[in-house]
């Protein structure tokens, strides 16, 4: 293996752990506050449909992301008013949800366009261009450094910046303002934020919403910068992915880059050799697309470090009267 | 409330809030929401060829609807239905092809057996996980689905398929095997019943398992365990029954009844194992234990709901623009109004009822 194909593994590494990441980090905040959220794909699966249908009709990739937040808040509401309003189970709500996008998106896209369920091919502005970072070029011939720079870092959409951008920003939030720390609270110990005259209800539907765009951004960018369009089921059990990702890494800002980039590179390593093989062994790609679930039930297991959610996650708050 | 209002004026009335925002859905598309019921009705109701049809989806979610709802029943949220029927459904595929079967029934029986080990021992792991680990049986559950649909990707893209085919499939299954039909089973009463349509002799199979279900649940040791649990698992505890045990053998029971719905859709259906053999009904289980109360006998009239509406929506693809999706929708709209949004439907019933005894 050469340094260009690893250069490659990378760049495509970077491309498809992104969508993973948004996703991610915004199952982070909802878990946190103490919402489980099943709902994460068909958040990212409504996204990516307005996303693509607004960037055609507008022929702006950024109107069709505004587009698909809006889209992934509204699900990201209704999740909320079932879950926090209506202490429904949170777990149900996510499954009607993932249905719901699943259903929504194909029949308005065929009422739409016609087309089977899909929107037709973007091209142009409905598309986030790439955007090479400074001195790219300059570097480019400089050996090791110069081929990552360029190649890997350098060159994507400006939604894979953003997305790298997130996670500091999510660590800070999380752990060095008095709205994380809330955050945390409520997802712990909601009665104890409570009394401290902080509204739980408040904080939850702050969480969610947050989880809402940023399956959003993720979204938008499935339909709007890694493919060019819409297609049925686009998400492809990317969301669940991402919760896996979530549980591996314990629901911690920094450690799910870790993990999302992790699981981005087997998608690579899958996509580039559908049979890996490994000289004792060949590895079927079905086993390459399976390993980031048996990685995450291994997690859950326990056997390597146990994965413990937030204590008060998936419980209704009921104040005491 | 009165018992029978929760029973059966809740489900009734997240029906028609969930039927009610699809039919502004088909208007806001465009299409004529009277005309989409009647052609789904016709479709599905109108002649023994779309009953074929419809009972063959009741079958399929009779199963899948009782496995969901034992496991609802001990507290459990199973949503791998889908993945241990797929791998049912190599159960049933393997001992279609390899074991030399006199004639249909054995057959049945066999695979019967086969899809029941075979799921139960899919849901056995995160059942161990959750009574041992405490690993979350939802996220478990849903992974699993996810490495079945690989395993069965793998088995029939590299070991099943025959050496000539190209398409991801078994070979299929001897002629004798096939499972005899409604019109089969009603030919010796005099009653004609349409040949096309895939319901089987399964169909009376699933009635018999929610009748063994509702006895095991409301007659047995074991039944009253479980619910028991489900209830209060402190309060079980004190009572001596074993929380382990009880996880384990709702999962297991959960995983074979979802594991021998593949008998119907593989034998009964295109007689070999394809790859989307479950076509979803592990989830559509989920809605019918829900309107169903996750009771054996009040599944049944869910899952003939959703079999009319699995029918009658392929046949309003054919006659519409309206894409074979729309019954996802009205299944979310289920699920969100039964079992999310059930506050929002019980609360002003509840104050209606109170409001109605403080009159009298």
């Amino acid at each position: 293996m050469d340094l260009a194909t690893i250069v490659q593994i990378l760049e495509s590494t970077l491309r498809l752990a992104t969508p993973l990441l948004f996703t991610c980090l915004a199952g982070l905040f909802s878990e946190r506050a103490g919402i489980f959220d099943i709902g994460l794909e068909g958040k990212l699966l409504v996204a990516a449909f307005f996303s693509a249908a607004f960037a055609f009709y507008t022929g702006s990739a950024w109107l069709g992301l505004l587009a698909g937040i809006a889209a992934s808040v509204v699900f990201a509401l209704i999740h909320g008013f079932a879950s926090i309003t209506f202490r429904g189970n949170q777990l149900i709500s996510g499954v009607a949800i993932n249905f719901l996008a699943a259903g929504m998106t194909v029949v308005v896209a065929q009422s739409l366009f016609h087309q089977g369920g899909r929107t037709p091919p973007l091209s142009g502005n409905a598309r986030f261009e790439r955007i090479d970072l400074p001195f790219a070029d300059a570097l480019r011939d400089v050996p090791v450094i110069g081929p990552l720079y360029s190649n890997v870092l350098s060159g994507n959409s400006v939604l894979v910046y953003l997305g790298l951008l997130a996670v500091p920003l999510t660590w800070w939030v999380l752990y060095r303002t008095r709205f994380g720390l809330r955050l945390r609270a409520v997802g712990e110990n909601p009665a104890a934020v409570d009394t401290a005259g902080v509204s739980v209800v408040r904080m939850r539907y702050y969480a969610v919403i947050i989880a809402g765009v940023l399956c959003g951004i993720g979204g938008a960018y499935l339909s709007t910068s890694l493919a060019a369009g819409f297609v049925k089921d686009m998400s492809a059990g990317r969301g669940y992915i991402a919760l896996a990702a979530l549980i591996f890494a314990k629901w911690r800002p920094w450690q799910s880059l870790v993990a999302v980039l992790l699981f981005g590179m087997l998608e690579a390593i899958a996509n580039r050799w559908p049979n890996l093989d490994l000289g004792l062994i060949t590895l079927p790609n079905q086993f390459m697309a399976a390993l980031p679930y048996i990685l995450t039930v291994v997690i859950l297991a326990g056997f390597v470090g146990k994965a413990i959610p937030p204590r008060a996650g998936g419980e209704p708050y009921v104040k005491e009267r | 409330m009165p018992k029978w209002a929760d029973v059966l004026l809740v489900p009734l009335f997240s029906l028609v809030i969930a039927f009610a925002i699809s039919a502004l859905v088909i208007l806001a598309i465009g299409e004529d929401p009277i005309r989409a019921m009647e052609l789904m009705v016709t479709g599905s109701l109108g002649s023994t060829y779309g009953w074929g049809y419809t009972l063959y989806y009741t079958t399929n979610f009779l199963l899948t609807g009782l496995a969901v709802s034992i496991a609802f029943q001990a507290k459990l949220f199973n949503i791998g239905g889908e993945g241990q029927a797929l791998i049912g459904g190599l159960g049933v595929a393997l001992v279609c092809l390899f074991v030399p079967w006199p004639n249909w029934w054995t057959a049945m029986i066999g695979a019967i057996l086969a899809s029941a080990v075979f799921g139960a021992l899919w849901a056995a792991i995160p059942a161990y996980l959750q009574a041992r680990r405490g690993s979350h049986i939802v996220i478990t559950t849903i992974m699993f689905n996810f490495i079945a649909a690989s395993v069965l990707n793998y088995m029939l893209s590299h070991v099943l398929r025959p050496p000539a085919s190209m398409d991801p499939a078994t070979a299929r299954f001897a002629s004798e095997l096939r499972l005899p039909r409604l019109a089969d089973v009603l030919e010796p009463f005099g009653i004609a019943f349409s040949r096309s349509g895939p319901a089987n002799v399964m169909l009376f199979v699933a009635l018999a398992f929610c009748v063994l279900a509702y006895v095991m649940m409301s007659r047995t040791k074991l039944g009253f365990e479980i619910r028991a649990f489900g209830q209060s698992e402190p309060a079980a505890h004190y009572a001596g029954i074993s929380a382990f045990r009880i996880i384990m053998i709702a999962m297991l029971i959960s995983g074979a009844l979802s594991g021998v719905m593949a008998v119907n859709s593989v034998m009964g259906g295109p007689q070999r194992l394809v790859m989307n053999a479950v076509e979803g009904a592990g989830f559509i289980g989920i809605a019918v234990a829900l309107m169903g109360r996750s009771h054996p006998i009040g599944i049944i009239a869910p899952a003939l709901l959703f079999g009319f509406l699995f029918q009658g929506g392929s046949e309003l693809a054919i006659e519409t623009t309206i894409p074979r999706e729309m019954i996802v929708i009205i299944q979310a709209l289920v699920i969100m109004f039964t079992g999310a949004l059930d506050n929002l439907v019980r609360q002003p019933l509840e104050a209606m009822f109170a409001l109605g005894r403080r009159k009298s």
